[in-house]
């Protein structure tokens, strides 16, 4: 019955659907796929900035791999990947139990663990410069307890480690809310039945909680490590445009905005490196998804 | 559902120190034990402290005189002698307020382009039948897919093409119709019942009629939801302006805020009274409006 309805309306206003549709259409066309096509097209060309450049077939990548930044910033996206995902799949379930019950001011708590996720990168970014700063807040609580102060945006490592934390932070109150909708789903009867049997919270939490809201976890491992390999902000924010000391902290995607930007901006270069972005990207989405398939088997 | 889900506490919640209120239930209506409930609130306040606290920090350091010590140790949390100094010298530094309102301009329109592209959009693809539809929603999927960082170079020679580099249309136009929210009216849109699109068809309603007046006043709660995290978006976004805007005076506050740290690293103060004038509009458009953010799931906390 709809569809008769419908075939009507076509007949009736054959254009219009197409007017409803354009705008959308026109914008993801021009400024995301039309960009997604010339990116991996430009990938294969020598172009820069004010010079359209010319065909060189696989040059870019051949000199991608004795780049030396190049393996910097993908040892460093990776390395982000590494760090980051774990603990954002464990500590946001961990929150999201913690603010699940309904007891008094809990959605006070709610809400106030999500700020960060509201509040723009560049103001997380600069608060933690200054928390984390050789003279900042951490540094002086450290030294008032007795222990030395600490080079957190100095040392390469404690840097990219900083960044991380940075990173985790923000995306807490993110992804307690994705968890905390799972939870709601977990039906009570298994809680009851295991607290029945006589298990503990610890026990409840590992073999009730923790299958229940298995294929979440997995969402999250996958959304959570495919935008931590895309890191730009926090890292640039922490380190400085030229990427920490030496460079040695650049990631992928602040290596992209380096080379392809400006009047010099090489893009052609730019744009092999974000294809290597985009396959990685593909990649651990798949690797993410094959890993849950086999734990189902 | 227990009496205590319901209704509102009527006082604060009790610190760890008196937790021993009585005839505290849990959702499954069983008493909560005292020690539990302390634990609980220990927990949410040493969380409280480190998710909040970093923000009320910066507060605090945006407050302080030039004569204080901000760098103390042991650290001195509320300022001695609050001043709004500060912020009058960031002013004077750089035109911080023409950076908000250069944002307030790219984030109002991007509410607008999005509420409206992706409800029209989304409005086609569930409801409308024509040939091609298929291939459009597949456009949508597929530009929901493409990661913006890998594109961004792109994006920018596809920008200085138009002209439209270093203006606050440039910064406005990739994102002013995304993908995700074109799906997400899309579903809204689809879980509509059919029958009173018909009745109002039958009634000689056009299809503008139609999605006006009876299909988009039934969204409202999904289109608060894109309207909300179009604005977000927009005023957090760096990347993006970053590469774009090239000319100081065409900034967003984002941009501005980087431009202001990398120039005056030397003062906190002031790089702290920049960040709080960029932070305090969204906490409190948040605070007014997070219901809608956890209304969700607070619809699935109480079922069953």
């Amino acid at each position: 019955m709809a569809g008769s309805t419908v075939t009507r309306v076509r007949r009736q206003l054959p254009t219009s659907p197409w007017l409803f549709a354009a705008p959308g259409l026109v914008i993801a066309g021009a400024f995301v796929l039309y960009p997604f096509v010339s990116t991996v097209v430009n990938a294969f060309t020598d172009r820069r900035t004010l010079v359209p450049g010319d065909f060189v077939g696989l040059a870019n990548f051949r000199e991608l791999l004795h780049d030396d930044m190049f393996w910097i910033g993908l040892r460093n996206s990776t390395l982000y990947v590494l760090g980051v995902v774990p603990a954002l799949v464990i500590l946001p379930l961990l929150l999201a139990l913690l603010v699940q019950k309904n007891i008094p001011g809990v959605t006070f708590f709610r809400s106030a663990f999500y700020t960060p996720v509201v509040a723009s990168i560049v103001v997380v970014g600069l608060i933690w410069v200054w928390l984390l700063d050789e003279r900042g807040l951490v540094n002086s609580l450290l030294e008032t307890v007795g222990a030395g102060r600490v080079g957190f945006l100095s040392d390469q490592w404690l840097l990219l480690l900083s960044a991380m934390t940075v990173t985790v932070w923000k995306g807490l109150g993110y992804y307690m809310i994705i968890y905390l909708a799972a939870l709601a789903n977990v039906p009570r009867e298994l809680h009851e039945a295991a607290a029945v049997d006589g298990a503990g919270p610890v026990r409840r939490f590992l073999s009730v909680t923790v299958p229940a809201v298995r294929s979440t976890m997995v969402l999250v491992a996958a959304l959570s490590s495919v935008a931590a390999f895309k890191v730009f902000s926090e890292v640039y924010l922490l380190a400085g445009p030229s990427g920490g000391p030496a460079g040695e902290d650049t990631t992928l995607v602040m290596l992209v905005q380096r080379t392809g930007t400006g009047l010099s901006g090489r893009v052609g270069y730019a744009s092999a490196i974000s294809v290597v972005v985009f396959v990685v990207t593909v990649a651990l989405m798949l690797l993410v998804l094959r890993a849950d398939r086999r734990e189902d088997s | 559902m227990s009496v205590v889900d319901r209704t509102r506490p009527r006082e604060r919640p009790a610190t760890a120190g008196s937790p021993t209120r009585p005839r505290l239930t849990d959702e499954h209506g069983r008493r909560v034990r005292a020690w539990e409930l302390a634990l609980r609130y220990v927990l949410l306040l040493a969380v409280l402290a480190l998710t909040v606290g970093p923000f009320l920090w910066q507060l605090s350091t945006s407050l302080k005189g030039p004569t204080e010590d901000i760098f103390s140790s042991p650290p001195k949390f509320l300022p001695g002698d609050p001043t709004l100094h500060n912020y009058e010298r960031v002013a004077d530094t750089i035109p911080v307020w023409d950076y908000a309102l250069n944002s307030l301009k790219v984030a109002t329109a991007n509410v607008v382009t999005n509420c409206v592209g992706s409800a029209l959009a989304g409005y086609a693809l569930a409801r409308l039948r024509y040939r091609g539809r298929r291939a459009a929603t597949l456009a949508f999927v597929l530009a929901m897919l493409v990661p913006v960082e890998g594109i961004i170079i792109a994006q920018f020679t596809t920008m200085r093409e138009l002209g439209l580099n270093n203006t606050l249309v440039g910064v406005v136009l990739p994102g002013c119709v995304a993908a995700l929210n074109v799906l997400l009216m899309r579903n809204a849109f689809l879980n509509l019942p059919y029958e009173i699109e018909e009745a109002a068809f039958v009634d000689g309603a056009d299809v503008w009629q139609r999605f006006w007046r009876i299909a988009l006043p039934s969204v409202r709660g999904t289109l608060a939801v894109v309207a909300i995290f179009a604005f977000m978006g927009a005023w957090d976004d760096f990347l993006w302006p970053l590469i774009v805007l090239s000319d100081p005076s065409r900034f967003t506050l984002t941009i501005g805020l980087n431009y202001l740290h990398g120039t005056f690293a030397n003062d906190e103060r002031l790089v702290a009274a920049g960040t709080i004038i960029a932070v305090a509009p969204l906490i409190l458009l948040f605070a007014c409006l997070q219901r809608y953010f956890f209304r969700g799931v607070g619809e699935g906390a109480v079922k069953g």
